[in-house]
């Protein structure tokens, strides 16, 4: 009755029959497949920075590191030619700064909300909402901000000339509101994380609910919320299309968000673009300035993946 | 009979409250609820907005004719909407197994205590947050001029590729983590290998949470602008017809009619900022209906 | 074609290591009545003598987490077609000596062995022995029911299908591993039904007709009944009898009561705490079943048995 199965299928003596039947080569080499795939992430990073060194470095045999870093003129194009790059890190700062100030409140503010305060219908509704702001292209983003927001600054703000077609206020602002849902999703996060004992402790003590969010779950979250600011201030650095189309595309050194100025994204972007001679200086400039927006968002990424490994490790 | 009144450090004379919650409350709860509303309000304010501005625009002609950089009348976004199908087709063929596979040997094979393979996840977490005008500019010193390929589709969508890569690995991890452990316990115990544990418990029940993964990353990557700017992506009035072809992408073309002054061309750009978003929304609602489909075990 | 399973009719060994049959066994009045729930008096039980022939001995064992030594020294005999119990309080490393006889351990990273494991002599943890064929024939039913997300035929065909058996009608296979598994009856109907439309009873009942279908030749079981109702327990137990008379059992367990019911055979663990304030776990005694309860050897053991501590 039990003879189901055809001789192979039960072991042939009691001597090394646990030895294998059959070698498995398959299992091997679909792991070294898997381990493949797992390395062009890392491939990905390398080859990056070669991309970007190797120009870099001969870039910088032509023009002194110092210049580079500490002049004032970009305008690479002249005869002779200036490469500080000043200029273009200071309007990326000022967009970024207007950008922040935007998206890190009001990021954390719809958290605190999303996370300690709105009932579950509400949440519901809302996250998708704020997920649906981080999925639009960053391009139709720029055409609104000089399409809409311009005007509308250029008729609320008084001032001659100012504030120009090109400015970095329009820029920054819907940069700012685009980066929100990072800051937001990354904080809320950061604050589920915190257990409800801590939430109830402070509870069963008499607080209400803005006390237990602003002294307890906040205070609780923090490293996460760096993290969620970190990430969208690199995240404000490294954008491009929105300044490209809205805040100019001629360096300026200015602190006047009125004023139109060039982002190194920008930069970057319109440079690229055009057909700029393959080995020519001006070709290598794009690097160089890849490789500085490179290394100032690696930095802040690292930041942020720290932090939040560390409150991970806090509660999990 | 009344409760007991509270006399020394009490800020309430009893247990009952009058008026309701009190003014510092309201206001922080209203200052919470205007922080959110603003993200609301920008994103209705801002299709709205597009979509009036591209209203004078949005007919039959912007699927059915070719764009044109002098005559506005006639243009139409035929050639960039292909251009982004055929991207979106080949950036999904070359990053969704590859990201699978990575998430699968980072979550199944890959011993976490060993050195090379926290170096591949702290590479992935980073290039996660890389700004896509770096992935352009890697496109552009490797694929298009080392290689001499130029703008293709075959470099725009290697190029979008990687740079979506970290969120199809992240996504599929995520996935592959929900499936619980006493599965796999089960499966080896019978004398299953590892690779089949993989194939045929594993994988069958992380496929909706990496369908969802990889089309939100899909739905980013068409999006995305910068890079083909970089990789010498312009104008062009003619549909892709094959890997070496050249072409034009909604994005790239939204980008080159905002910048125009003419009026005509800014309702081009907005129309095509339309159809854009009509395609991501389509894309979203499926990755979001798979979500929901599968919530329900089986 | 329906097989007629009468359960009068006794169960059949299957071949291990070579292809002939043994003869019937005599009429050993089957305790198993699906949908009743009846016992069989431990003192029937098979003579847990240990001239039994040995399936799996240990000697000197110990199992390291990296550097720390979870449980040490123990030298064990399973006898063949015999059900051993392993008990003690827990974290003295019952569970974790169990999963050293399929290798299981071996996936916990920083795992390690030490002393030597054999299995009808083999030495287990020989470098070229196959781990897979070792799974296969030594199978594992789990304290939480673990059923795959498939449907209860596609559960037990799972086994035979991943091992690539080429078998004539896997429709047989299935249902005979029901049978075995006292769940043929209840699912018949419904093979093609989710594995989670069961009761927790069933399920695990079907997670051990699924380790019967590649035809293991030991069973470990570790805490099976552990997650399930009193009655769904009983039907387990009375399996256990009835599958001993085809394989090997060994169960680890927590409830005394459970072991001094069910086994032939008992091994009693502790936990010793060494001068560094580590706990390290350790075999006391093992003995036939009847002796430990009644007349164990050792101090702790009785303590233990008799309700003292633990």
């Amino acid at each position: 009755m039990t003879q189901l199965i055809d001789k192979r299928a039960a072991a042939a003596g009691t001597s090394g029959f646990l030895r294998q039947q059959r070698p498995r080569h398959g299992e091997r080499a679909i792991q070294v497949a898997l381990l493949a795939a797992a390395l062009v992430a890392v491939a990905t990073t390398v080859a990056i920075v070669i991309a970007l060194l190797i120009p870099t470095l001969e870039f910088f045999s032509v023009v002194s590191p110092v210049e580079f870093l500490t002049g004032t003129t970009w305008t690479p194009l002249f005869e002779p030619p200036s490469f500080g790059v000043v200029p273009l890190v200071v309007g990326t700062l000022v967009i970024t700064v207007i950008a922040s100030v935007v998206a890190l409140p009001l990021g954390l503010g719809a958290a605190i909300y999303l996370s300690e305060y709105a009932p579950e219908r509400v949440r519901r509704s809302l996250k998708p909402t704020l997920e649906v702001l981080a999925g639009i292209p960053t391009v139709v983003y720029g055409f609104f901000a000089l399409t809409f927001i311009t005007p509308v600054i250029q008729a609320i703000v008084p001032g001659d000339g100012l504030p120009s077609v090109f400015n970095a206020l329009s820029a920054g602002l819907v940069m700012g509101v685009m980066i929100i849902p990072t800051v937001a999703s990354l904080s809320e996060d950061a604050m589920a994380a915190v257990p409800n004992t801590l939430r109830q402790g402070a509870f069963a003590l008499g607080s209400n609910k803005r006390q237990v969010s602003t002294r307890v779950v906040v205070p609780a979250a923090l490293s996460g919320i760096a993290a969620a600011f970190i990430l969208g201030i690199s995240r404000a650095i490294g954008e491009t299309m929105i300044v490209t189309i809205a805040a100019g595309l001629q360096p300026n050194l200015t602190l006047n968000p009125l004023k139109f100025m060039e982002t190194m994204t920008a930069f970057i972007a319109s440079t690229g673009q055009g057909d700029v001679p393959t080995g020519s200086i001006e070709y290598k400039t794009v690097f160089a300035v890849g490789m500085l927006l490179f290394i100032i968002t690696f930095v802040m990424n690292m930041a942020s993946i720290r932090l939040v490994r560390k409150y991970r490790e806090v509660y999990e | 009979m009344s409760a007991p009144t509270l006399t020394r450090y009490g800020e309430r004379a009893s247990l009952t409250q009058s008026g309701g919650e009190p003014v510092p409350e309201k206001l922080f709860r209203w200052m919470l609820i205007a922080c959110t509303a603003v993200g609301v309000i920008t994103l209705v304010v801002l299709l709205t907005y597009t979509v009036y501005k591209g209203w004078p625009k949005l007919n039959a002609q912007l699927v059915t004719n070719m764009p044109s950089q002098v005559s506005p009348n006639t243009a139409g976004a035929q050639s960039a909407i292909m251009g982004t199908l055929w991207l979106m087709v080949f950036t999904a063929l070359w990053t969704i197994p590859t990201g699978i596979a990575a998430a699968i040997y980072l979550e199944e094979y890959a011993n976490p205590e060993r050195r090379i393979n926290r170096i591949i996840e702290i590479n992935i977490m980073n290039l996660a947050a890389v700004p896509s005008i770096i992935f352009g500019i890697l496109g552009l010193a490797f694929i298009s001029r080392t290689l001499g390929f130029g703008p293709t589709i075959l470099t725009g969508s290697l190029t979008l590729a990687l740079l979506v890569l970290p969120t199809v690995i992240i996504a599929s991890r995520e996935a592959i983590r929900a499936v619980p452990q006493s599965i796999r316990s089960g499966s080896l115990a019978l004398g299953a290998t590892k690779w089949q544990t993989v194939a045929r418990q594993v994988l069958p029940s992380a496929v909706p949470g990496m369908a969802t993964g990889s089309i939100l990353a899909l739905s980013r990557a068409i999006g995305e602008a910068a890079p083909l700017l970089m990789l010498g992506v312009g104008f062009v009035r003619f549909n892709p017809d094959g890997l070496m072809s050249s072409f034009t992408a909604l994005p790239v073309q939204i980008f080159q009619w905002t910048t125009e002054s003419q009026t005509q061309f800014k309702e081009l750009a907005a129309a095509a900022s339309v159809i854009l978003l009509v395609l991501l929304l389509a894309m979203n609602s499926v990755a979001i209906y798979i979500r929901n489909k599968t919530q329900k075990r089986w | 074609m329906s097989i007629d399973h009468t359960h009068d009719r006794p169960l059949k060994t299957i071949p291990v290591g070579d292809m002939t049959e043994t003869p019937d066994q005599p009429a050993h009045t089957p305790s198993i009545n699906v949908g009743g729930v009846t016992r069989t008096d431990p003192a029937d039980a098979p003579s847990g003598d240990l001239s039994v022939e040995p399936v799996i001995e240990t000697r000197d064992l110990s199992v390291f987490y990296h550097d720390y030594e979870a449980v040490r020294g123990v030298d064990l005999t399973f006898g063949k077609n015999q059900i051993t119990a392993l008990i003690g309080p827990s974290g003295c490393g019952k569970s974790t000596v169990l999963r050293c006889f399929d290798r299981m351990n071996d996936l916990i990273p920083g795992a390690r062995v030490k002393g030597t494991i054999t299995y009808h002599g083999q030495d287990l943890y020989a470098p070229d022995v196959d781990v897979i064929e070792v799974r296969r024939r030594v199978g594992m039913v789990f304290q939480k029911p673990n059923p795959f997300p498939k449907s209860i035929y596609d559960n037990v065909a799972y086994g035979p299908r991943v091992n690539g058996w080429k078998v004539d009608s896997m429709d047989d296979l299935v249902e005979e591993a029901l049978t075995r598994a006292a769940l043929w009856e209840e699912v018949k109907d419904k093979l093609k039904d989710s594995a989670f439309a069961l009761s927790g009873g069933q399920q695990q009942r079907l997670c051990i007709a699924r380790c019967i279908a590649v035809e293991p030749d030991v069973i470990l079981m570790d805490e099976p009944a552990a997650s399930l109702d009193p009655i769904s327990t009983a039907k387990i137990e009375d399996l256990m009898q009835e599958l001993v008379r085809n394989y090997t059992i060994i169960i680890v367990t927590h409830n005394m009561q459970q072991a001094a019911r069910v086994s032939d055979r008992t091994a009693f663990f502790t936990a010793e705490v060494d001068d560094q304030g580590e706990r390290h776990g350790r075999l006391v005694e093992m003995d036939l079943t009847k002796t430990i309860f009644t007349n164990p050897a050792d101090r702790r053991t009785e303590d233990y048995v008799s309700g003292r501590f633990g």
